[in-house]
């Protein structure tokens, strides 16, 4: 426990007490911790002090003089360095804060009370479930979102971000996990696009603009020719050349959104030696990672959210990742009545070893009548896509599908069909509904061939199939003739649960069945899902929401990068152990 | 041509993938001495079969007739490049032509000069009205400009009606602009290869010209970059109308017979030229030169066929297999760069 372990604040909670519910995070939670002037020490000696820029410990000694004509790159420590940031580093104060910040998509609050202080020399880590909050976070500190509460701060002082372009002119970077380059361009290119050096008439000087890539390029101590174009980049290059674009901009803020989740582990070393020398030039760096371990191996500090709150922040010397995950998913947990299950029967669905290159391997998997089983992990990790190719959607390279005792053919959502698979999308607007058809149509939609008489779809016969199903949804609509786009989230997902249920499938695959729907309805669509186990149905489903995964799940399987790491029974499992299972901590604290 | 400017001259910048930097500029020089390759095939082909082929009278219709069609893939190229596509060139050439030609019967002794204003006002015009709609409508440019090209025809066969200038009406010092030259090189072919020369040194070299490559590569990147994406989109699509109507008035001065079918079908040749030259259909690569060059080959090769008595089918018939050979190649090439640069890359980045 580090000396500053104090400064958290009330309401935080203890990283030593046991993980039972907690007290939803109060506002007091959010309190950042004290900015200290000698905090990071202990998470990463390897590196030079950032607090004392002053230093003469470069962390790239093969950096020549700054380059001629360069807009003001971070040299190394010692060196002329970033000049909007040394001069402004008033001791202990955060280069950028977000203070109290929430945020509101329709009824979906994303953000509630999020605060976060970001100081100069410093990597600090934003971590946090699925649906914490993080996305809306980095997307406020982007320009992209506004608050609607709170506000932001640049070196004390409250600023409004109306745009990506604003963020950059304040010198806030964001690096995404795939960033979008121009393919056809040079490298070089795309770090001046719009920014080109010039020669005499305004033409562009190629030779200088070159000349500043390479010179980037060595400061933050990578291989990488300016010269060639961009298409064919791997994305950990890609994302070097936002961070060169980023320095090349004179960003003092850079936010990394989940860079590492597609890299190989010796592009993350690289990543996090460029993290390492923008720390010791003074810039403040916030890293986003689902993997713990690269957080305790490069940040400082932490900010864990949860629920769209801050719940804590604070110096990383002295946690331990138990700390974080507790940190993460602990809350009230909702507890489902279990009485009124029904045994599982015959198996319906048995996946063995299934795997496509790249993308998942070896899942083994099998689902019976009655049961719901909840595919949980991390977004990223594979899951939509095992239910994509279970579904044929997607085609898969090895393993097979057997539904029903007997083989499905690959690649063929008609064979899956009619084998009695129904598959409810993540995204229902774009994959699961016809948004401009009416509530009918888009009911009877998978239904056809049955409501067919001689070859054409008969209105009565469709208007009483959406009718008994609307009841039995409990659907809240005005008439079955307004365009499904009219419905509030929650009755859309039933009008694509109804959808699929009118053909009565054996196996039902639900990916996100509630996301972006407000809690009545997610109660709603909750109990239809477990009403339907016990009429029978067995139901594949897919979250990245703890309490729904835990709620309503028989048994819980979970999927790490691509591969199933974990499986729980309805009563062993925890959050914890989700969690723990999910970003890898099972492996890292054995 | 984006990629492959003097890379010779700098060689202190990146010393580590000089091999790939050497690869990409192979494959881009490639690109346009391909289509010169090719020409020069067909050319060596056809003289070999019907040897008239190589008299000057021939070199000079194919010059001529390439002028127009090289201006025109100028304007189509800056458009093309920016992921948009003008379909209304072909009718702006035969609304400008009849306009303008027609003044010098309607008003006696009209200096040049003005008339050339009319035609390239006319072009500017709708390339305005085109501009605006793609821009600030964000209506897809196939459409609109599929619209103007049946719109301003409209016009044209309007104004037109049974009429049609005819020679005798125009001055001589007009009808000599596309054959006056030195050594049988038609002034104009000069300065049209002059003007193309300095729009493709614009493109290359000067931010907003840059600009329109990167709104091709990647429109949302381009956004994000703060590039005025609407501005240089509507200036694409105005100077494309404006070159447009000033090629309406060559048009004029080189057939000396307009009626209302003027510069009908023209905007699918100057597609085939720009995408044969090597310009991506899909924006982002390629150069005003290789377009030009592309024009060359298909008025070569409508040429020697006419020479070679083949019947005017085949003319079209191999426009649309080059055509097709060309997109083969742009993709392959493409995926063989792709895959050849992260090999590299990967080879270097563990």
């Amino acid at each position: 426990m580090g000396a500053d372990g104090d400064a958290t604040g009330p309401g935080q909670p203890d990283p030593a007490s046991a993980a039972g519910p907690e007290t939803p995070a109060t506002a007091g939670a959010a309190v950042p911790g004290v900015p200290s002037p000698e905090q990071p020490r202990a998470a990463d000696a390897a590196t030079p002090d950032p607090a004392t820029p002053a230093d003469p410990g470069p962390p790239d000694s093969s950096s020549p003089p700054g380059p001629p004509g360069s807009s003001g790159l971070p040299g190394p420590p010692g060196s002329s360095g970033l000049p909007g940031v040394s001069g402004s580093r008033a001791p202990g104060g955060p280069l950028l804060s977000l203070v109290h910040a929430a945020k509101a998509f329709g009824a979906v609050r994303a953000v509630v009370d999020a605060s976060i202080d970001l100081h100069g020399g410093e990597a600090h880590a934003l971590v946090g479930e699925n649906g914490a909050g993080k996305s809306t976070v980095v997307k406020m500190l982007a320009g992209v979102h506004q608050p609607d509460e709170g506000e932001l701060l640049i070196e004390g002082q409250a600023a409004v971000l109306t745009g990506p372009a604003a963020a950059q002119a304040a010198g806030i970077a964001v690096i995404y996990q795939e960033p979008t380059l121009f393919p056809d361009l040079t490298v070089a290119e795309n770090i001046f696009m719009g920014r080109q050096p010039l020669v005499a008439a305004r033409r562009i000087d190629r030779r200088a603009m070159r000349a500043q890539a390479a010179d980037l390029f060595e400061r933050l101590g990578v291989q990488l020719d300016p010269g060639r174009i961009a298409r064919g980049l791997s994305i950990a290059d890609q994302q070097i050349v936002e961070i060169a674009k980023a320095l090349s901009l004179e960003a003092r803020v850079i936010v990394m959104d989940e860079p590492t989740a597609a890299l190989s582990a010796a592009e993350v070393a690289r990543l996090f030696d460029v993290v390492r020398t923008l720390r010791a030039a003074g810039a403040a760096v916030l890293f986003i990672s689902h993997r713990l371990e690269e957080v305790f191996e490069i940040c400082q500090r932490v900010t864990v959210m949860r629920d769209g709150r801050t719940v804590l922040a604070r110096e990383l010397a002295g946690l331990t990742a138990d700390d974080l995950v507790r940190a993460m998913v602990g809350r009230d947990m909702p507890q489902r009545a279990t009485g009124e299950r029904s045994q599982p029967g015959d198996e319906v669905l048995r996946v063995e070893r299934l795997a496509r290159e790249g993308v998942f391997i070896d899942i083994s998997l099998h689902v019976r009548t009655g049961e719901i089983v909840a595919l949980a992990g991390l977004v990223g990790s594979g899951r939509s896509e095992v239910a994509r190719a279970i579904f044929g959607i997607d085609r898969y390279d090895a393993g097979k599908v057997t539904v029903g005792g007997t083989e499905l053919r690959k690649g063929s959502p008609a064979a899956a069909m009619a084998a009695g698979i129904g598959y409810v999308p993540e995204d229902r607007r774009q994959q699961g509904l016809v948004m401009d058809m009416s509530i009918q149509q888009n009911v009877a939609l998978a239904s056809l061939a049955r409501l067919r008489q001689g070859g054409l779809i008969r209105s009565a016969a469709e208007r009483a199939f959406a009718t008994d199903w609307a009841q039995r949804l409990r659907l809240r609509y005005g008439r079955l003739t307004d365009p499904v786009s009219t419905l509030s989230g929650g009755n859309q997902q039933k009008v694509v649960l109804a959808k699929w249920l009118g053909r009565h499938p054996a196996l039902l695959i639900v990916d996100e069945p509630t996301r972006g729907i407000d809690i009545a309805t997610k109660a709603d669509v909750h109990e239809l899902l477990v009403r339907l186990a016990g009429e029978g149905i067995a139901i594949l489903m897919i979250s990245s929401e703890l309490p729904e995964v835990l709620h309503i799940g028989d048994r819980i399987l979970v999927m790490r990068e691509g591969r199933l790491t974990a499986e729980y029974s309805h009563e062993e499992a925890s959050e914890e152990k989700i969690m723990s299972a999910a970003t890898g901590q099972l492996e890292h604290s054995k | 041509m984006s990629a492959t400017v003097d890379t010779r001259q700098e060689t202190a910048g990146g010393p580590p993938h000089i091999s790939s930097r050497r690869l990409t500029e192979r494959v881009f020089r490639v690109r346009e001495s391909g289509i010169i390759v090719v020409w020069i095939v067909f050319v060596a082909i056809t003289v070999s079969i019907e040897p008239r082929f190589a008299s000057q009278q021939e070199a000079q219709f194919i010059l001529a007739n390439t002028t127009i069609f090289a201006l025109l893939a100028l304007g189509e190229t800056m458009v093309i490049v920016s992921r948009n596509v003008d379909l209304s060139i072909g009718s702006v050439v035969g609304l400008s032509a009849y306009t303008s030609a027609s003044l010098f019967g309607k008003t006696h002794g009209i200096p040049i000069v003005v008339v050339f204003l009319v035609g390239l006002g006319i072009g500017l015009a709708v390339g305005v009205a085109n501009g605006l709609m793609v821009a600030i409508g964000r209506v897809p440019s196939l459409v609109v400009t599929l619209a103007t090209l049946y719109i301003v025809r409209g016009l044209d066969i309007l104004i037109v009606g049974g009429n049609e200038v005819v020679a005798q009406t125009l001055p001589n010092a007009f009808i000599e602009i596309p054959r006056a030259g030195v050594y049988g090189v038609p002034y104009l072919a000069i300065a049209i290869a002059v003007v193309i020369g300095i729009g493709a040194y614009y493109l290359r070299s000067y931010r907003s010209g840059r600009d329109l490559y990167a709104i091709g590569s990647n429109p949302e990147a381009a956004r994000l970059a703060g590039i005025a994406v609407g501005r240089r989109v509507f200036t694409a699509f105005a100077v494309s109308g404006a070159i447009a109507g000033v090629a309406g008035v060559l048009w004029a001065a080189q057939y000396q017979t307009v009626d209302s079918n003027a510069g009908t079908g023209y905007e699918l040749t100057v597609i085939a030229s720009v995408v044969v030259g090597g310009v991506a259909i899909f924006g982002g690569s390629g150069s005003a030169v290789g377009a030009a060059i592309g024009a060359l080959l298909l008025q070569t090769i409508n040429s020697a066929l006419y020479v070679l008595g083949i019947s005017p089918f085949w003319d079209q018939a191999i426009a649309g297999a080059l055509l097709l050979a060309a997109i083969t190649l742009d993709r392959i090439i493409s995926l063989r760069l792709t895959a050849a640069l992260r090999r590299r890359s990967a080879g270097v980045g563990t």
